[in-house]
């Protein structure tokens, strides 16, 4: 047992409150420049994955061979690639399928690791010993490769690679939630609630499952974007949609024999992977910076 | 001579996210070659920046202004980050809080000590380890070679905070700054490390020590400075300090020290009414004979190790039973084993008559709302999602209809002294005070025969101890509720205790009306925790009121 | 003796750990579609005499239970198999192309390390605040970045525009500084995050002020106190940096068309050539093992608190 009087004493000024019975002022809520624009490029992307001609109303594979590998420009915002397709229109078309694959493949890996996370987390020893030690042996396999098993065994495509992903991250998910389990089953306020007289049921209804689970939405928009940088690596080595589906990975690697003279046929493609998960990462960041605020 | 120190007109300010804050606003006083000058404060006072201004370590984002701010004969006002190195460590020392933090745990406590030595260059590399003893030595830490090559972790919390003592005065500063230097350590090493402070000052060095505590300060301290809300409300020698104290906020202070003289009356006066004690409303008939708590021969083993060894006590109706000891005597251990969260290995509980160790948890619940718990810390205790308002009606009795709950609730709070705009507050909103004053309420709101109050007011300021030890003798006179007070003060479990339990390594070595035991203590272990308690100096409290 | 123990304790999770990931990689074959003499044939001849030589060559027609031990005693003795399709030793076959892909994983890994470390202290603390949001925006960028995309822009600013660097091939060091750069940037920009986040916590400990109050300089106190500190996070993420390494081999041996295992493994899942794909995941499950474990270790020798239960 120790014994602290007065706030611990860091070199931290922030801490620093001149009346203590006066708790410090929380900040409101605003925004900045960098959370609103990763918010406004995800709402555009879900438009786009929802109904893609609403923002490119174009045929995302109409060849044009009048306008083969013409540069960005006023008729074409995003150049036109070798077999004069429009870029815009299919990365504006590619947003669905990296959409569906992350969001599919999250859903998977999040609804998994809870369930295992809260059977190891809640129940007895042995149990708890022998589901970890197989989720450290599945977290062993390397996430690509993993999934490259995956593919080997149920051929190429979607379902694959939702699959693949969803599996492949699902440990790291389930370790999260195993350790929040024990962390909110051993605190202060569970076992306080035991000296109300509450029965166990109860207990884990109403103090251990919201606190673990309140923070999995957080966790499962950064891991969106895990998945969509996953999605986008895997349809490069053409494991995902097979051309001419216009999914960025894929654009990325038919563009690539053409990056000496038309550098935006896979450049382009490659950074609306990269905006998606920056935006998914500030916007995750960011919640989880509000949500541990909100705990402590 | 002139002073070792002079501070004129010093003002601290702090840029945070929310705006300037001062923490500091004009305070002036000076520290003499070999003089020992304690600042005493609560916490916000502006007693810790003080001391760290002087080393040039405020902090990131503190504006510095004042007069005069000179150490050894240099003004340091305009100091650069390099000459700010040359006063660290040569000119003034610094030791901080609990070193199992202040020294570095991963490095041993040899290279903490010798970094001193080889930032300033005192010594050369060959006799650095020699002179790295000597100062460990000089701390009166036993076997110096060899713990020179530990790690803080392997040290008890006394000798670490020797090692920290060391590391300070490596570089043989005139001045020694010591924040809270005592503050996580059990009493009787807080005696041995004052000592060995004052043995520093003996030796020529300046003290400058900062404390919440001013029976602390007042065994080693020539002069004292009360400071509140970043000003010094009083500056004085110790003794005319505590004989005549001026200002009300000293005043205020020195009576809220729990202790024997104490009981029986409130410690927290509003208005703070000048040295006189209002007395507490007077309780119902304590019947010890009448058991609430039975427990016999409790034994506790992690491992090897036993933690509590054949712990026999009871607590009688409308009783308070104190439990003092150190820290790994056993005694929280013995709390959760009341409380019915740890099974003994051996012994048995009794709860109004009724088994209440070595049954099944399903037999135990019905009776669970007699018997209620308040911890240290009250936060870690409140679920994180849950407003003052769902604390409270959480301990409600299940019977209570649903549009009955809050009204009860707002009765509650207003009970422990709390309005019932807080209702929907957040506990972390709340101040410490606050928070504990919500926990009490959670507690009490079962009617429960015993509450088990595990160190409950260790976490707060002195005054906001008064008020909490205040309220918990006032709920105690109306409900005639039992007591398990457990705390390390004995100041504390003197005041408030009718009888009292003192437990060392595990064991109980001895117990009996707090007056007997307090005065005239059986056991070795007892009469030297009485020892090393520091008091205030009798003439200086306040006059009693006579009932 | 203590530290003993904790050091054999750790060994024995990272062997737990690898049987049940070898049991897990053996179970994947079954789960494989096809029938396994199906896939040894490939488009070779097939007549009954020809399968029924197969099964018995294989030992296909043994009790489930007997094979699965067999794989395992194999394993054990460093026997991968053969290829369906090579009809080769799949260690052969992995022998002959780990090497290029190794000294690209270990230039990768070091070369992410030493950034990171340098932009960890360089922008640790608040002395430069534009400096520090200046790289943990680059850092956001990098780690959220598909590395082929950092490939094809290196590709296409360093070697096509201004020729530095060869296009692709294995020929020399020259060859290899585009792809490790490649790996090396995302590994750096999250290492670098973990790193600082590290330092800063570790700035706020008490500790920090003593040593500050000793008149020790800022950078004494940031490699003498905090960096080991901070260490402890990132040797945590060892495992995890080694399963990226290998991951993104694959995909940089790809766009720069370097040989290693990323060309053999792709085209064994192409071709389902199951014995070599197994191989492979689990080669890097078991580096993954041994990275680990050192890992931990290492955090043994770190770390002088944890050497105790």
């Amino acid at each position: 047992m120790t014994v602290t009087l007065g706030p611990p004493l860091t070199d931290a000024p922030a801490r620093i409150r001149v009346d203590p019975t006066e708790p410090a002022v929380r900040r409101r809520f605003r925004p900045g420049p960098g959370l609103l624009a990763a918010g406004a490029y995800l709402v555009l992307l879900v438009v786009a994955a929802a109904s893609p001609a609403a923002l490119a109303p174009a045929d995302p594979l109409a060849a044009d061979p009048l306008a083969v590998l013409s540069p960005p420009g006023a008729g074409h915002w995003f150049g036109t690639d070798h077999l004069g397709r429009d870029v815009l229109t299919r990365v504006v078309h590619g947003a669905g399928h990296s959409l569906t694959i992350g969001v599919a493949a999250t859903a998977i890996a999040v609804t998994g690791g809870v369930l295992l996370g809260l059977l190891a987390g809640l129940t007895h020893r042995v149990a708890d010993e022998a589901l970890s030690r197989t989720l450290d042996a599945l977290s062993a396999f390397p996430m690509l490769l993993l999934a490259l098993l995956f593919i080997a065994i149920a051929g190429p495509g979607t379902a694959s690679l939702i699959g693949a992903i969803g599996i492949a991250t699902l440990p790291h998910h389930a370790r999260v939630v195993r350790g929040q389990t024990l962390l909110v089953r051993r605190s202060g306020f569970v076992e306080q609630a035991v000296t109300f007289g509450q029965s166990r049921p109860r207990l884990v209804l109403r103090h251990v499952l919201p606190n673990v689970v309140g923070p999995v939405p957080v966790l499962a928009v950064i891991g969106l974007g895990e998945a969509v940088l996953a999605a986008a690596g895997l349809s490069f080595l053409g494991m995902g949609p097979q051309p001419p589906s216009p999914e960025w990975g894929a654009m990325l690697s038919e563009g690539r024999n053409y990056l000496q003279v038309a550098w935006w046929i896979s450049i382009l493609p490659g950074l609306a992977v990269t905006a998606t998960v920056v935006s998914l990462t500030v916007v995750g960041r960011h919640w989880q910076a509000r949500f541990d605020g909100r705990r402590r | 001579m002139a002073p070792l120190v002079t501070v004129e007109d010093l003002h601290v300010d702090f840029d945070t996210p929310t705006g300037r804050v001062a923490a500091v606003r004009g305070i002036s006083f000076t520290v003499d070659r070999g003089e020992c000058v304690a600042v005493v404060g609560e916490s916000g006072s502006g007693k810790s920046v003080t001391a760290r201004t002087l080393v040039g370590l405020a902090g990131p984002g503190a504006r510095i202004r004042a007069a005069r701010l000179d150490l050894a004969g240099e003004d340091v006002r305009t100091h650069r980050a390099r000459d700010w190195r040359r006063v660290r460590g040569r000119l003034a020392g610094l030791v901080l809080q609990d070193a199992l933090v202040s020294l570095d745990p991963l490095r041993t406590v040899g290279a903490e000590v010798g970094e001193v030595l080889t930032t300033h260059g005192i010594v050369g590399r060959r006799e650095r380890a020699g002179r790295v003893a000597h100062l460990l030595d000089l701390v009166h830490l036993p076997e110096p070679e060899r713990r020179a090559r530990q790690y803080p972790h392997q040290l008890s919390g006394g000798l670490r905070q020797r090692a920290l003592i060391a590391s300070a005065i490596a570089g043989e500063p005139a001045l020694l700054i010591a924040d809270e230097p005592t503050t996580a350590l059990d009493v009787t090493v807080q005696a041995q490390i004052l000592r060995l402070l004052a043995e520093r000052r003996a030796a020529g060095v300046s003290l400058l020590l900062i404390s919440h505590d001013l029976a602390v300060v007042a065994q080693v301290a020539d002069r004292v400075l009360v400071m509140r809300d970043g000003r010094v409300v009083e500056n004085g020698p110790t003794d005319r300090l505590l004989r005549a104290p001026e200002h009300p906020y000293t005043r205020q202070l020195l009576a809220a020290v729990p202790s024997a003289s104490s009981r029986g009356r409130r410690l927290a006066a509003t208005p703070p009414v000048a040295g006189a004690r209002v007395a507490l409303p007077a309780r119902v008939e304590v019947r010890p004979a009448d058991r609430v708590l039975d427990a016999r021969g409790l034994t506790k083993r992690y491992g090897e190790h036993t933690v509590v060894r054949d712990v026999t006590f009871s607590v009688g109706r409308g009783e308070t039973l104190g439990l003092v000891g150190e820290s790994g005597s056993g005694k929280s251990t013995v709390a959760r084993i009341v409380a019915g969260l740890l099974d003994p290995e051996a012994g048995t509980v009794s709860f109004e008559g009724t088994p209440w160790s070595a049954v099944r948890e399903r037999t135990r619940r019905p009776m669970r709302r007699r018997l209620q718990l308040i911890s240290q810390d009250p936060l870690s205790s409140f679920d994180p999602r849950y407003t003052v308002g769902q604390v409270i009606g959480e301990n409600l009795d299940p019977d209570v209809d649903r549009r009955d709950r809050r009204p009860h609730v707002v009765d509650l709070l207003r009970r422990v002294g709390l309005g019932p705009d807080l209702l929907d507050r957040h506990p972390r909103q709340l101040s410490g005070g606050q928070r504990q004053r919500v926990a009490i309420a959670r507690a009490i709101a079962p009617r429960p025969s015993l509450i088990i109050c595990d160190e409950p007011v260790s976490a707060l300021d002195v005054s906001v101890q008064a008020q909490v030890l205040d309220l918990l003798a006032e709920l105690r006179a109306a409900d005639g509720t039992a007591l398990l007070f457990i705390s390390h003060d004995l100041g504390v479990v003197h005041h408030l205790s009718d009888r009292v339990l003192v437990m060392h390594d595990g064991t109980v070595v001895e117990q009996g009306p707090v007056g007997d035991v307090f005065t005239h203590p059986r056991h070795d272990y007892t009469r030297s925790l009485l020892d090393a308690l520091p008091t205030l100096v009798a003439a200086g409290r306040p006059q009693e009121e006579r009932p | 003796m203590r530290a003993l123990r904790a050091v054999a304790r750790r060994i024995g999770a990272g062997l737990l750990v690898l049987w049940v990931a070898a049991t897990a990689a053996y179970l994947a074959l079954l789960a494989a579609p096809g029938d396994t003499v199906d896939n040894i044939i490939g488009d070779g001849a097939d007549t009954p005499d020809i399968r029924a030589e197969i099964i018995a060559q294989w030992g296909l027609d043994r009790p489930a239970v007997v094979q699965y031990v067999d794989y395992l005693v194999r394993l054990v003795n460093g026997d991968l198999g053969r290829s369906y399709l090579l009809q080769r030793p799949v260690s052969d076959v992995i022998g002959e192309q780990l090497l290029p892909t190794l000294a690209l994983a270990v230039a990768a890994a070091g070369l992410g390390v030493l950034l990171a470390l340098v932009i960890a202290v360089a922008t640790a603390g608040n002395r430069r605040p534009w400096l520090r949001r200046l790289s943990s925006g680059t850092e956001l960028l990098l780690v959220s970045t598909p590395s082929f995309l950092i490939g094809l822009l290196l590709l296409s600013v360093l070697s096509f525009r201004f020729r530095f660097f060869p296009v692709s091939g294995d020929q020399g060091a020259g060859a290899l500084v585009l792809p490790a750069v490649t790996l090396a940037l995302p590994i750096a920009g999250l290492l670098a995050q973990v790193l600082r986040d590290g330092l800063d916590r570790a700035i706020d400990q008490p500790f920090v002020l003593t040593a500050r109050s000793r008149g020790v300089r800022e950078r004494g106190v940031l490699l003498r106190h905090a960096l080991r500190h901070a260490l402890l996070p990132a040797v945590s993420l060892a495992g995890w940096v080694f399963g990226i390494v290998i991951g993104g081999t694959v995909i940089v041996e790809q766009v720069f068309g370097r040989p290693g295992l990323g060309q053999v493994i792709l085209s064994a899942v192409a071709n389902q050539d199951m014995p070599v794909v197994l191989a492979v995941v689990t080669l890097s499950a078991a580096g993954y093992v041994v990275v680990n474990t050192a890992a931990d270790l290492a955090y043994l020798l770190v770390d002088p608190r944890l050497r105790r239960s």
